[in-house]
């Protein structure tokens, strides 16, 4: 079983690819589960379908610990499984506590069962806190994708990202499997991510072209490779996935400095 | 090696550092510094407690008609409920507190998705069985983590049900100690209650006690004797205390601060605010209670008062003479050293004198420099990190209530004759070649006991074994270990009782620990 976190700049489409290349896996035969750890519980909907799912936490508060695996796992699109952590409502609770929470009473219930390739977590924005960083800790997920695109505040985060995997890669054993550059049609894009990939000591997986065909999914509930099999872009996360099935790349990650990471946005275009 | 040497060299040289300046040897000639109110050294056992100790534990939880609710897991409330021995009666409407233990008993689900609804039902709960016309919150760790908005909570609920409802953000890792938890009730009193009553006291001489926690009922020995020279308590903090009387307290004329450090902020906000003076007192010891009434009666410059003053210590010290001769009897001559939370490691330092026991050493868990060597040296006192993150107050007068007891010039003529508003602090008071120790640890207890040979060593629950097994007296002069008052003349004597009961049954030299058995006759020998 591989266990893969998805982290990333908050909006970058770390959900949307995940489930893209999800599916794309899940076409490929393989067994999956999707950890949605974003207390808005939207990491699944593209699976199932705009499927309201009870969340983990929202079950335990309301039905305490007695809590039936059935009552928070939804199989989708090609059976691939869906649990959404949940959390609180904005500004109040602890969100981090939360997926802390909600992915321990997962192992208690024997969501991670063998039959299983993958184990996909979603999580939200920045390592802000611990919990956030639960997936990576304790030996959870061993590899992780970067989700940025070339603008400067992605890479920021590209970077902070990799700050925290670098320190839970000597205790948990993590490791960074590459950036997933979802295009945002910025000058010079590929090279710049793959500039700053390849200073982080890792690889840009997958340059995922900008295409409208993936909002026209999304408000069709559905991945681009349910939607429009046959369309380029659903190629893209069938390539993507294929390179996530094959990656051998996992490094620890070197973190640029301030300096050197504003240097790289200057030499790739962003100031012409 | 000399005292200080042999302890400090057991020590890494990180820690040397971090300790050498908590300890010195009192040398009267001098003007000496000592380190306090800084963190305590990670490893060392420190007896201190947490900011919600200082704030709910002994400011707050002492307020009979108050409910206090702890907002946390349960074992905050549970280890604060009851451990203080603040004595309390009824207010006659049937509330009283003190035996509870009120706690939101915070679970998993709260820290996730936020305590505050449970904090909500709590205090709806707490309402709907106790009928409390006050209510306060005490903030726990996890509280301040996840950042409930108790302060909403509480402005909710007073419009809800019509009582007055204060929170408190005094959660356990703010600060060095338990002081900062102090400050924070300090300043939700000053905010929030003092001044809200402007009922006048029904007769003159009026007063506060501040800083009496009434623990074995010192509270009440000191206010039968108050009350006897004529003197009206308006209100005490907060021993037995009632927040309807605190929101009058702006009333008296004259603050008596007996616990400087837990309390010293309202008695300076309010001499800002109200104008009330306020005067260090005493009253643990004969001749320091007997000093402390006369210096009160000075400031009211009433000579039957005087009068009235000298007839009662003259006929309370007649009345405990022949108890206090036979125990001096039996207690001179022995040696006490002392380690208590903020003022009681000085207090009872006269105490011990009257019996003729000398002390070797003293120190505050959770004392600032003032309380060491005066208040002089307030305006010196470098912030740090931890001190600015606790906030300081700043009150303005009170145009309304502003009250001046006294003239400007029998202000500065009583100034330096009685001492007000002003604090001098330990060490000057005690003898050349005795030891200040601040946040003494158990190491340095036991080197100490070694060291210092004291036949009694008086400190809390958390060292009291150690020491007794080790073959000294341990009492406790935090809770007095289910005995007491100790204060006044009629506590002066149950002292020195409890002190020669322990002194002349020295049962734990007696017990030989099954290990040390083949040793017996060895240390017969020692002892």
């Amino acid at each position: 079983m591989r266990q893969v976190a998805i982290y990333g700049k908050g909006g970058i489409g770390k959900s949307t690819t995940t489930q893209n290349l999800n599916a794309g896996l899940g076409e490929m035969g393989k067994k999956i589960m999707i950890v949605g750890c974003d207390p808005k519980a939207d990491s699944t909907r593209l699976i199932l379908g705009g499927l309201a799912q009870e969340t983990v936490l929202d079950t335990l508060r309301e039905e305490g610990e007695d809590i039936d695996l059935d009552q928070v796992l939804k199989a989708g699109f090609s059976g691939i499984r869906c649990v959404e952590s949940g959390g609180p409502e904005p500004g109040v609770g602890c969100a981090g506590r939360g997926i802390i929470t909600s992915i321990g009473l997962l192992e208690r219930l024997g969501a991670y069962t063998d039959d299983l390739d993958y184990v996909f977590y979603d999580v939200l924005g920045d390592v802000v806190c611990g919990g956030f960083a639960m997936p990576i800790r304790e030996g959870k997920a061993q590899e992780i994708y970067i989700v940025c695109s070339g603008e400067m505040m992605a890479l920021y985060a590209a970077n902070n990202i990799s700050k925290g995997i670098r320190k839970y890669a000597n205790t948990g054993g993590v490791r960074l499997g590459g950036l997933i550059c979802n295009s945002r049609n910025v000058d010079g894009e590929a090279d710049l991510v793959s500039a700053v990939a390849k200073e982080l000591g890792t690889q840009m997986i997958h340059f995922v072209p900008r295409d409208n065909m993936v909002q026209r999914a999304e408000i069709n509930k559905q991945t681009v490779i349910e939607f429009a099999p046959k369309c380029g872009q659903a190629d893209e996360y069938r390539a993507l996935a294929n390179k996530i099935d094959h990656n051998d790349m996992f490094v620890i990650p070197q973190p640029l400095s301030q300096d050197r990471l504003e240097a790289l946005l200057m030499d790739y275009g962003l100031v012409a | 090696m000399d005292v200080k040497s042999t302890i400090l060299s057991k020590y890494n040289a990180k820690v040397f550092k971090g300790r050498q300046d908590h300890l010195l040897e009192v040398d009267a000639g001098q003007t000496q510094e000592i380190a306090a109110n800084a963190r305590a050294v990670p490893g060392l056992m420190t007896n201190r407690g947490c900011c919600y100790a200082g704030c709910k534990g002994v400011v707050l939880g002492p307020l009979k008609d108050t409910c206090v609710i702890t907002h946390g897991p349960i074992g905050c409330g549970f280890y604060s409920w009851g451990t203080r021995r603040n004595k309390a009666r009824g207010d006659g409407e049937g509330r009283n507190f003190i035996q509870y233990c009120f706690s939101t008993d915070m679970q998993e689900p709260d820290i996730v998705f936020g305590g505050d609804k449970k904090l909500r039902q709590a205090i709806k709960e707490a309402v709907t069985i106790f009928h409390p016309k006050h209510v306060m919150i005490c903030s726990t760790c996890p509280v301040g983590l996840i950042g409930d908005d108790i302060h909403a909570v509480a402005a909710e609920a007073e419009k809800d049900y019509g009582i007055t409802c204060v929170a408190f953000s005094c959660e356990g890792y703010k600060g060095v100690s338990q002081s900062a938890g102090h400050h924070i009730a300090n300043n939700g009193l000053m905010k929030r209650i003092i001044g809200a009553d402007d009922t006048p006291p029904p007769s003159k001489y009026a007063v506060n006690l501040l800083g009496e926690y009434n623990i074995g009922g010192d509270g009440w020995e000191v206010e039968r004797i108050l009350k006897r020279v004529g003197y009206h308590v308006v209100s005490v903090f907060t021993g037995d205390g009632a927040l309807a009387d605190i929101a009058r307290a702006h009333t008296a004329d004259l603050n008596l601060v007996q616990c400087h450090r837990s309390i010293n902020y309202v008695a300076e906000m309010m001499k800002t605010a109200y104008g009330t003076d306020w005067l260090k007192v005493n009253f643990i010891g004969l001749g320091s209670a007997a000093e402390s009434l006369r210096r009160i009666a000075e400031f009211f410059g009433d000579q039957d008062l005087k009068n009235r003053t000298e007839e009662v210590i003259a006929d309370e010290l007649a009345a405990i003479e022949p108890d206090i001769s036979y125990f001096k009897s039996r207690l001179e001559g022995r040696r006490a050293a002392l380690f208590v939370g903020g003022s009681r490691s000085h207090h009872y330092q006269d105490l011990l004198r009257d019996f003729g026991v000398a002390t070797v050493l003293a120190g505050y868990e959770f004392g600032h420099r003032d309380d060491y060597e005066g208040r002089q040296v307030i305006p010196r006192i470098k912030e740090d990190a931890d001190s600015k993150n606790i906030e300081t107050l700043t009150v303005a007068k009170d145009d309304k209530r502003y009250r001046a007891f006294l003239s400007p010039e029998r202000y500065e003529e009583l100034k330096s004759t009685i001492g007000l508003e002003s604090y001098a602090g330990m060490i000057r008071d005690m003898p050349d070649g005795s030891w200040v120790v601040d946040d003494l640890n158990h190491f340095e207890t036991e080197q100490f006991a070694k060291l210092l040979r004291p036949d009694i060593f008086f400190s809390g629950i958390k060292d009291k074994y150690v020491l007794q097994k080790s073959g000294v007296l341990s009492r406790q002069l935090h809770c007095y270990d289910y005995s007491g008052p100790y204060a006044g003349f009629r506590g002066a004597v149950i002292f020195g009782r409890d002190l020669t009961m322990g002194l002349y049954a020295p049962a734990w030299k007696m017990v030989t620990p099954p290990w040390k058995a083949g040793d017996r006759e060895g240390d017969a020998a020692n002892a």
